[in-house]
């Protein structure tokens, strides 16, 4: 079963839902004692990066979560869910991630080398582009649009965690993941068929475990 | 590439869908969760949902259509009116909402985007524009209260003005052309978009598929609004975007 963390960062009721709809069991909680009974873990998160960093250090989920992945529990974090999964964020001051996968988190300049401005966030749909078609989250997916809205996006020097990108002013990290650890940026609950294609082959990586 | 959106929005009161709603192929067309099925099926990128219930009980109803329809679709709608404080942004949020937009309460209440931005993050706030010409400042004024009490307020002024506080997005409605079919306003929202940083909805205007292809163009909009055309079936989300995808339009 899927045990979606709530720390009180982030709508869960979408992605609840989409689980029911998909015929996925799922339990919500905030008690790593209940969490460990999950057979894989979803952390979702909407708001700023430092609050939810430590909100999970000081109940402890950080810990928790860190040894579940040492484990070999599979875990997804989805928005700002992915972004904590990395090192750190200069998202209202420097403050460290779950340190999981290698990169930094940071605003989304604005203007481009040449001076051309652009908007933040980054709202809307935009495609994908496949560069792990290989990895179990892609089963069965064609290079579709998905649903962003972020203003801070993950910049990592290890290509080889970049399932999948989009392009803004630049390549968007969108689908992240390396072992057991997956991450997406858009939201796969309001992404439609290809969102709700990634929830379940993620549901279904935990169900085979 | 980021694609640009067709919004479809929908006027709820007391839990059903009003305003000229002329759906024959749906069991009930005022049934919120229906028609916003209906629109996600043909292809549109988001949905407003507007509510005008005038008493508590239809805030509350607002409350449950806004869970329904987030139990049921997989796309992304933003929920408006009645929203004047942080308690209503959680309630309408946490029933699974993407974003909430506020109008007349972000004028009287400008630290309200403030609050809501730093409490659920910029991507969640919508501000509302609600503008018309006026030719004593050679620019467009904003109106609130549905449209019926001028401020003090030039519109660019204030679109910078709600970025600074905060907001993620602005929807902007032309009064001027609201209601005449005759196309967008292609002037406001051009500029509008190029004076602030964030996205910018057109509103207002909407006739056939062309007006959308110029206020994407030209009016350089990221996503365009639209209600009577869709509902009456003069033309359909997806009629707009095949034709805008011939005309060379980022669509999804």
């Amino acid at each position: 079963m899927i045990g979606i963390i709530d720390y009180g960062m982030g709508n869960l009721y979408s992605v609840s839902k989409a689980l029911e709809r998909l015929g996925f069991d799922y339990f919500l909680s905030e008690d790593p004692e209940e969490l460990k009974k999950a057979s894989g873990l979803i952390l979702p998160g909407v708001g700023s990066f430092r609050d939810a960093a430590s909100i999970l250090e000081k109940t402890g989920l950080k810990d928790f979560i860190l040894s579940e992945v040492e484990k070999g529990t599979p875990l997804l974090g989805i928005c700002l869910g992915m972004q904590l999964l990395f090192e750190e964020s200069e998202e209202n001051g420097v403050s460290k991630g779950l340190g999981l996968l290698p990169g930094r988190v940071l605003r989304f300049e604005g203007v481009t080398e040449d001076g051309t401005k652009y908007k933040v966030p980054h709202m809307g749909w935009n495609k994908l582009r496949f560069h792990h078609p290989e990895s179990p989250l892609l089963t069965d997916l064609e290079e579709e649009h998905v649903y962003f809205v972020h203003s801070y996006v993950v910049h990592t020097s290890s290509p080889d965690v970049v399932i999948a990108s989009a392009d803004y002013y630049g390549e968007v990290p969108a689908v992240v993941g390396k072992g057991n650890v997956f991450g997406t940026q858009f939201h796969p609950e309001k992404s439609s068929a290809e969102g709700l294609g990634i929830l379940s082959n993620y549901a279904e990586l935990i169900e085979r475990k | 590439m980021l694609t640009k959106r067709i919004i479809p929005c929908l006027d709820v009161k007391d839990g059903r869908v009003v305003k000229g709603v002329q759906f024959v192929d749906l069991k009930d067309a005022g049934d919120p969760v229906e028609l916003a099925a209906f629109y996600d099926k043909e292809g549109a990128d988001e949905l407003v949902f507007l509510d005008i219930s005038a008493s508590h009980e239809g805030r509350d109803t607002m409350i449950d259509v806004v869970r329904h329809v987030a139990a049921e679709l997989a796309i992304p709608f933003t929920v408006g009116g009645g929203i004047n404080k942080l308690e209503d942004m959680k309630r309408v949020l946490r029933a699974g909402a993407d974003k909430v937009s506020m109008n007349t309460a972000a004028v009287l209440n400008p630290e309200l985007v403030k609050e809501g931005a730093d409490y659920f993050g910029t991507q969640c706030i919508v501000v509302a524009i609600d503008a018309k010409y006026d030719p004593s400042i050679d620019s467009w004024r904003v109106y609130t209260h549905g449209g019926r009490k001028a401020t003090d307020w030039e519109v660019i002024e204030w679109a910078k003005t709600v970025e600074e506080n905060g907001a993620g997005e602005i929807l902007l409605t032309s009064m001027n052309a609201d209601g005449e079919k005759s196309g967008f306003d292609i002037k406001l929202t051009k500029a509008v978009s190029e004076a602030v940083n964030i996205p910018v909805i057109a509103s207002g205007g909407a006739g056939n598929a062309d007006h959308f292809d110029e206020v994407f163009k030209d009016g350089k909009a990221d996503a365009a609004l639209a209600a009577s055309i869709f509902h009456y079936k003069e033309t359909s989300v997806s009629e707009v975007k095949d034709f805008l995808k011939k005309r060379g339009v980022t669509i999804r």
